[in-house]
């Protein structure tokens, strides 16, 4: 066997020759960095592979065909909403029009992406219930912070600066707590009840004249809506304090729950979950921001303006002073908009509630099929919304296997696994989320696939233990690749793996 | 529906199994006086309809100029197998490698990426991607303060206006001070950090700095002293953080070179395509001895249970998902997609083809100057530069309106975009790359003289 194994491919250094490539630019002229210092040029070339186009396009491919993706397959990753990606978006945000426009260009040459972001901006507020929607955070854990800067800043504007807690349940995405801290905040961490749900006493017993904000998931990362929501806005308010909702999940509660109604304050979406941007491997996401009355004027600038004549413009560096400023350069990824954009209008308000009830028909239908199997804890009893939790604490007991070891045997049978481990507050947590564009033949597969390796673990768990058996590589020396990082390639590294050819 | 499967048979066939009449009862745990009210927006558009509607807002947009507009972001010749690439689903439809058997594919692309642009900076470690250049110095920023255990940073007037908003905004959050370098005014450095104020600023016993941040090229286009500024910075016990262009780097000295600890950028020039404003790509690079305090992914080399060479996300323990309000950032989504956009640039034009562009580049702007010098348009600064430089042009904001409509966008107002400096007020700030054409060059110095006399 070889060091990369038969798919494996070899790094672009590796296949880097001396001499390859090149003829893509016309040559400069030979005096053409005669102006530049010489203490300021680079003495030695950095050593970039030398190939030519068969060799990078085919690296590629084949390097994409050790890919698990929403194109090759199942992926019901909870709480990362891997839903279709439909093709127009791709091509739509390609359009020379789209894909030229440089972001400094003037407005009145820019009228046509301004005016698709203001639309857009319209309609996340109608889904929303919020007042207005800023466009310019990168991703989702960008938006918190954004959310959360405005929550400190609508505070001082109060005389009330104390307010540095925010309090988040423990099943919360890691992103919230770290955001609080990157905000200049306290995290007060609030324990769930036994039914999944905050626990209230408890966040009772923390809401204060130091509390500054809640940051709520909802539905929860458990899959569950907030039965007490209302309550516990109530509360928060009551106490001078502010009501964040973590957007994450909002794929369940399109058409059937607009958070800025509900009295939230502010909110994050996520459009590569909810409104189907492709993840791309990690990003790019983009993470809109809705606020309501209270943090209005907070808002990043620049904001994106439509004037009396139907003319859209951007707001200028220093026009809303009570702006919380800048969170990245530009106006926003207006490429990964212009793909929301095209979702939205594709699905109209009609569209986006079957979405809803078709993502969360599906968990619920797949959830019924675990349970009834008897195969796995289900923990939550009653309805989920669009992802559910199984367990695998009982079967663990029984035959030693794991939640990792049945993730890693669902890779076999040709399903991406769920989110594992999470959330925190479930031992040997499944969560899993089919979305809306998944066939109930996909469905009823991916149950059976499911129940049969429960089966394997009782039968021959080290069927299980030892997956996956059909993927590219086994089981992954992940301690070894933290405890001597190799984080470059260096001609050494080829030494101790040596190129395949 | 749109892009679902199901049939009215297949909700059936669920609804049966959960014994449900319909959908409507999943959803009886939203307390009824929380219920939404209506959703009102447009009908759903058949794809015919909105591919003809998209069609025409891209086309409301102007991008048949002859472009000088810099700043920041920069026009590139892509080759085309970069973007077939990117539009192979297994890439571009894959979540971040959360299961690394089935995920081989995206991390030695990351991993690949950490190798060519630590090349490209000639420092040890690159993050997997962050937000945007700005997001990127940000982070540069905090970075410095945490390793440093010090709370303010020096930044140059020099960086990009937009970073420095940024900074600012992320350091209010973070409880942390910034202060700004000026530029040198008059004389052959004018334009770039003010070398004497930075040692001043650096020499504040009471409150020491924990990083520098100065940008080559700076907003201005133009060379700074580097080497000079890292070794004052670190003769005060603090990090050098060098904000990078990366095409430059095919021919400028990488941060590596002149002790810079930290590096960021912008990576929309490795390939990507301007779309206004993003999804860009943030270059955050450092030394071994900072990787702790990196913020963002990091993929690494390791080996399977059969000892087959395999990629794998490591060190997580400075992230979110694992530390929680203890992590290095709240980082979680990234550029992941424009990070293989920009690898897949490089290993197409390669070392030699990134001098080329380069220097090209540099050559275009050669001739940009000398065109707008002959209709009496001069530089404002005498300081070396790379392929973007201000000019001086009075009624900057009246005459590059004029020039729009002759075809023309003469590059940026300055007075638009730095409130700061009364150097720029009367300014344009222009540059040129390897896709600048003569004809472009000759067309914007007739426009500027034609618009000047009008």
């Amino acid at each position: 066997m070889s060091a990369t194994g038969e798919r494996l491919q070899p790094t672009l250094l590796e296949l880097s020759r001396p001499g390859r490539g090149g003829s893509i630019v016309p040559h400069p002229p030979k005096d053409a960095l005669d102006r530049i210092p010489s203490e300021q040029r680079r003495t030695v070339p950095p050593a970039l592979p030398e190939l030519n186009e068969p060799e990078v396009v085919r690296h590629y491919v084949n390097l994409s065909q050790l890919n698990h993706a929403v194109d090759t397959g199942f992926y019901p990753l909870g709480s990362c909403t891997m839903k279709w990606n439909p093709k127009l978006n791709e091509w739509a945000a390609r359009l020379p029009g789209f894909a030229r426009l440089h972001p400094l260009a003037p407005d009145e040459v820019a009228q046509g992406t301004l005016g698709l972001l203001w639309e857009l901006e319209q309609m996340l507020c109608e889904i929303s219930g919020m007042r207005a929607v800023t466009l310019q955070p990168a991703a989702g854990a960008h938006g918190e912070l954004c959310g959360i800067l405005m929550i400190r800043a609508y505070h001082e504007s109060r005389g009330e600066s104390e307010r540095r807690e925010v309090l988040v349940p423990d099943s919360a995405h890691g992103t919230n707590p770290a955001t609080a801290t990157m905000a200049g905040m306290r995290t007060v961490s609030i324990p769930s009840a036994a039914d999944g749900g905050v626990d209230i006493a408890a966040f009772r017993a923390a809401l204060g004249p130091r509390s500054a904000a809640i940051m709520i998931t909802n539905p929860s990362t458990l899959g569950l809506f907030e039965r007490r929501i209302g309550e516990l806005l109530e509360a928060v308010h009551d106490v001078g304090a502010l009501a964040y909702m973590d957007g994450a999940n909002l794929n369940a509660i399109l058409g059937r729950f607009k958070p800025g109604e509900a009295g939230f304050d502010v909110m994050h979406i996520n459009t590569h979950k909810t409104f189907s941007t492709p993840h791309g491997g990690g990003g790019p996401g983009a993470g809109p921001v809705g606020v309501g009355e209270k943090l209005l004027p907070f808002l990043p600038a620049p904001r994106v303006l439509r004037e009396a004549d139907g003319t859209y413009r951007l707001e200028a560096a220093d026009e809303r002073p009570t702006s919380i400023g800048r969170l990245r350069s530009f106006v926003g990824s207006s490429g990964v908009l212009v793909r929301a954009y095209a979702y939205l209008r594709a699905h109209g308000a009609a569209g986006l509630r079957e979405v809803t009830d078709d993502a969360v028909l599906a968990a619920n239908y797949l959830k019924h099929r675990l349970a009834v199997s008897g195969a796995y804890d289900i923990p939550f009893d009653g309805a989920c919304k669009h992802e559910f939790i199984a367990g695998a604490s009982s079967l663990k007991k029984r035959t030693g296997v794991r939640t990792l070891d049945i993730a890693k045997r669902l890779l076999d049978h040709g399903f991406h696994a769920p989110t594992i481990y999470f959330p925190l507050t479930v031992d040997e947590a499944m969560l899993i989320e089919p979305t809306e564009t998944e066939s109930l033949e996909t469905l009823d597969a991916f149950a059976d696939a499911l129940i049969a390796i429960a089966r394997e673990a009782e039968s021959d768990p080290s069927l299980v233990t030892g997956a996956p058996h059909t993927a590219p590589v086994r089981r992954l020396d992940e301690a070894g690749a933290a405890r001597n990082p190799n984080l470059r390639w260096r001609a050494t590294a080829g030494a101790l793996a040596p190129c395949p050819d | 529906m749109t892009y679902g499967p199901h049939t009215a048979a297949d909700r059936e066939r669920m609804l049966a199994a959960l014994g449900l009449e319909g959908v409507d009862a999943l959803f009886s745990d939203i307390p009824a006086s929380l219920r939404a009210t209506p959703l009102h927006l447009d009908p759903p558009e058949p794809e015919q309809e909105l591919a003809r509607r998209l069609e025409r807002l891209a086309g409301r947009n102007r991008t048949d100029l002859a472009s000088f507009l810099g700043a920041g972001v920069y026009r590139h010749y892509a080759p085309p197998a970069v973007d077939q690439i990117l539009l192979r689903g297994e890439w571009y439809t894959a979540y971040t490698p959360y299961q690394p058997e089935v995920s081989q594919g995206t991390l030695q692309s990351i991993y690949e990426y950490e190798s060519l642009i630590a090349e490209l900076v000639s420092l040890d470690v690159v993050s997997a991607s962050h937000y945007d250049g700005a997001a990127a110095t940000a982070e540069a920023a905090l970075m410095a303060c945490r390793a440093t255990r010090r709370a303010r940073v020096l930044v140059s007037r020099g960086v990009h206006p937009h970073y420095r908003a940024a900074i600012r905004t992320y350091f209010r959050g973070a409880g942390m001070r910034v202060d700004e370098i000026p530029l040198s005014v008059d004389g052959p450095a004018a334009g770039t950090t003010d070398l004497d104020a930075l040692e001043r600023l650096l020499g504040k016993q009471a409150d020491p700095v924990a990083g520098v941040l100065v940008a080559q090229p700076d907003f201005y286009g133009l060379l700074e002293p580097m080497a000079e500024a890292a070794r004052l910075t670190h003769a005060a016990g603090a990090l050098f953080v060098a904000i990078v262009e990366p095409v430059s780097l095919g021919v400028l000295a990488p941060p590596g070179a002149y002790g810079a600890d930290i590096a960021a950028g912008e990576g929309q020039p490795l390939g990507i395509a301007p779309q206004y404003g993003g999804p860009y790509l943030g270059i955050l690079a450092c030394s071994d001895a900072l990787v702790r305090q990196l913020p963002g992914r990091l993929v690494g080399l390791t080996t399977d249970l059969d000892g087959r060479r395999a990629f794998v996300m490591t060190l997580q323990a400075r992230e979110q998902h694992i530390r929680r309000e203890k992590a290095a950032s709240n980082l979680c989504t990234n550029q992941a997609l424009l990070a293989l956009a920009a690898s897949v640039w490089l290993a197409m034009l390669g070392p030699h083809g990134l001098r080329d562009v380069a220097a090209l580049g540099a050559a275009r702007a050669a001739e940009l100057e000398a065109a707008l010098a002959a209709v009496g348009v001069p530089r404002v600064h005498r300081a070396p530069y790379l392929n973007e430089f201000a000019v001086l042009v009075p009624d900057a904001r009246r005459i590059h309106r004029g020039l729009l409509a002759r075809g023309v966008l003469g590059g940026l107002v300055l007075a638009d975009a730095v409130v700061d400096d009364p150097a720029v007020s009367d300014a344009l700030l222009v540059c040129a790359t390897e896709v600048t054409t003569s004809d472009e060059i000759a067309a914007f110095a007739t426009a500027l003289a034609a618009e000047r006399a009008a």
